[in-house]
């Protein structure tokens, strides 16, 4: 883990090279290997020069030039594979934040620039910066070795390697950045890297599948979940034609391969749930599966958002009423879906009592996007959703 | 919020008091929804446990015998255990459980530190 920022270096001055040479000369047949040369190159000349150094400096250290000599650098496609598995294991260490650990995978894994995670993140590149450094610093501290992960390893860091690149996903997917481009791009890193898990026999595991197969259905609605201005269109307002059909039989594909074994982790539940969104038409199975799906999540872990959803799906299961009992005794009284959800959940029930719950939200909601679609509701139930858009 | 022990008990041997099996099935989608209202409230102590419904009992002369105890009518179908803010809270939520539709009851138990 030291010689991170010399790797990076090395990588900069590569591409740096490249901007130079190709704007002159044009492009090489093989761009590709071109780079990897060029690479391979600075880093035989950064080791020799190291091992110089540090013969110079320290003479009574016994280096042995003629390693570096012979060194050969292996990038092959399969060793690159290997190394970024190494690397997902050694950047996902519990010693670090989570949020550091996502960060230090779109940095290190994904090559995310500080300014662009800054821009999902909608903070400044400061604070990335040293969110980032910190990080490093800490596995530097750990004197960690990225090497390959012992199957003790796999077991015991796998639930947290999925944790971070499902947040990584979610990062693109939920981010309120304006940058689609983006956003779609965490997605496909993050799916990128879930795919590599399940490319090695050992982290092959069924619950990795279950975890590809959710990111899958959830990516197909990536074009349909919002308008050209990069407003946030609802489910149920939601164009299916956009819905990517390649993505949803992959996401059922790798949903039937997670399908084994005798752990049904989240992944599976939220995949499966995740499949019966894919059935844009509602039927009473649907939501009755959906519900039973929720319950288990719940059961299985609780929070706050699972449990507003799970009584979302309690109301198209068995109705409005049936779910405003339920709903009334979650008491998320600091969370501003809570109010949306009775607002939904009273529309046509009581309206005067769904517009309180909707105004309520909006005083607490936080972006613009969520303010706008609570103002839409407001509207539809004839009141005025206050000052802030003065109608 | 204290722990409560919810011990769910009915009538299995009594051929008449048993429910038809369209009853029972439609019953498990009770069940799950009563365990997912539970844990929506982020109420559930413990994962949920399926217990044997036979096991064993050691009476007193330390003499064992196979299946449930069933010297009074009802015996154990199952338990959990949950955090409520009260005994009132507890049973509020007691009172949902699918097992009274079937005649049985539910025994609460506040969780106690020992005394001192």
């Amino acid at each position: 883990m030291a010689h991170i920022e010399v790797a990076e270096d090395i990588v900069s001055d590569t591409f740096l090279a490249a901007t130079e040479i190709w704007s002159t000369k044009g492009l090489p047949d093989n761009p590709r290997a071109w780079l990897y040369t060029v690479a391979k190159n600075k880093t035989k000349n950064y080791l020799k020069r190291d091992a110089l150094f540090q013969q110079k400096l320290s003479p009574e250290i016994q280096y042995d030039t003629a390693d570096t000599e012979e060194f050969e650098l292996d990038l092959s496609v399969k060793n690159i594979g290997d190394s970024q598995l190494a690397m997902i294991f050694t950047v996902c260490n519990p010693q670090i934040s989570t949020e550091s650990q996502v960060a230090l995978a779109l940095n290190l894994l994904c090559g995310f620039g500080i300014q662009e995670i800054a821009d999902a993140y909608l903070t400044n590149k400061e604070v990335v910066y040293k969110r980032l450094n910190r990080a490093k610093e800490k596995l530097k501290e750990l004197n960690i070795s990225i090497g390959q992960p012992s199957l003790t390893e796999i077991h015991l860091r796998m639930d947290n390697v999925l944790t971070t690149l499902y947040l990584l996903f979610s990062e693109g997917y939920y981010s309120m950045a304006q940058n689609t481009t983006l956003r779609r791009d965490f997605c496909t890193e993050a799916m990128r890297l879930v795919y590599m898990l399940t490319d090695h026999d050992h982290t092959n595991l069924p619950k990795v599948n279950a975890l590809l197969s959710l990111m899958c259905f959830h990516a197909s609605r990536f074009d349909a979940r919002s308008d050209q201005n990069g407003e946030a269109i609802l489910y149920q307002d939601q164009d299916e034609s956009l819905w990517n059909m390649e993505l949803i039989d992959r996401g059922k594909y790798y949903l039937g391969l997670s399908a084994t074994g005798g752990q049904l982790s989240k992944y599976h539940l939220e995949a499966g749930i995740a499949y019966w969104h894919t059935h844009k038409e509602d039927t009473p199975e649907k939501w009755d599966q959906i519900l039973q799906l929720y319950n288990n999540l719940l059961i299985l872990e609780y929070s706050p958002i699972v449990a507003l959803n799970r009584t979302f799906a309690l109301a198209k299961a068995n109705g409005k009423r049936a779910a405003i009992a339920e709903a009334e005794k979650l008491k998320l009284t600091d969370n501003h879906f809570y109010y949306s959800l009775l607002g939904n959940l009273y529309t046509d029930i009581d309206n005067t009592v769904a517009l309180q719950h909707y105004q309520q939200a909006l005083t607490m909601a936080v972006s613009n996007a969520e303010k706008l679609t609570i103002s839409r509701h407001i509207q539809q139930l004839g009141g005025v959703p206050g000052n802030e858009y003065g109608i | 919020m204290n722990d409560f022990l919810l011990i769910f008990r009915r009538d299995f041997t009594n051929k008449e008091a048993q429910p038809s099996p369209e009853e029972l099935q439609n019953s498990i989608t009770d069940w799950q929804n009563w365990f997912g209202g539970i844990a929506a409230q982020n109420k559930l102590a413990r994962p949920l446990q399926r217990w044997d419904i036979s096991g064993k009992v050691v009476k007193s002369d330390k003499n064992v015998i196979n299946g449930p105890f069933v010297e009074i009518k009802e015996s154990i179908g199952g338990l959990i255990v949950i955090k409520a803010e009260s005994y009132e809270d507890a049973v509020e939520i007691a009172q949902g459980c699918p097992i009274l539709e079937f005649g049985g009851n539910v025994e609460i138990r506040m969780a106690t530190e020992p005394e001192g």
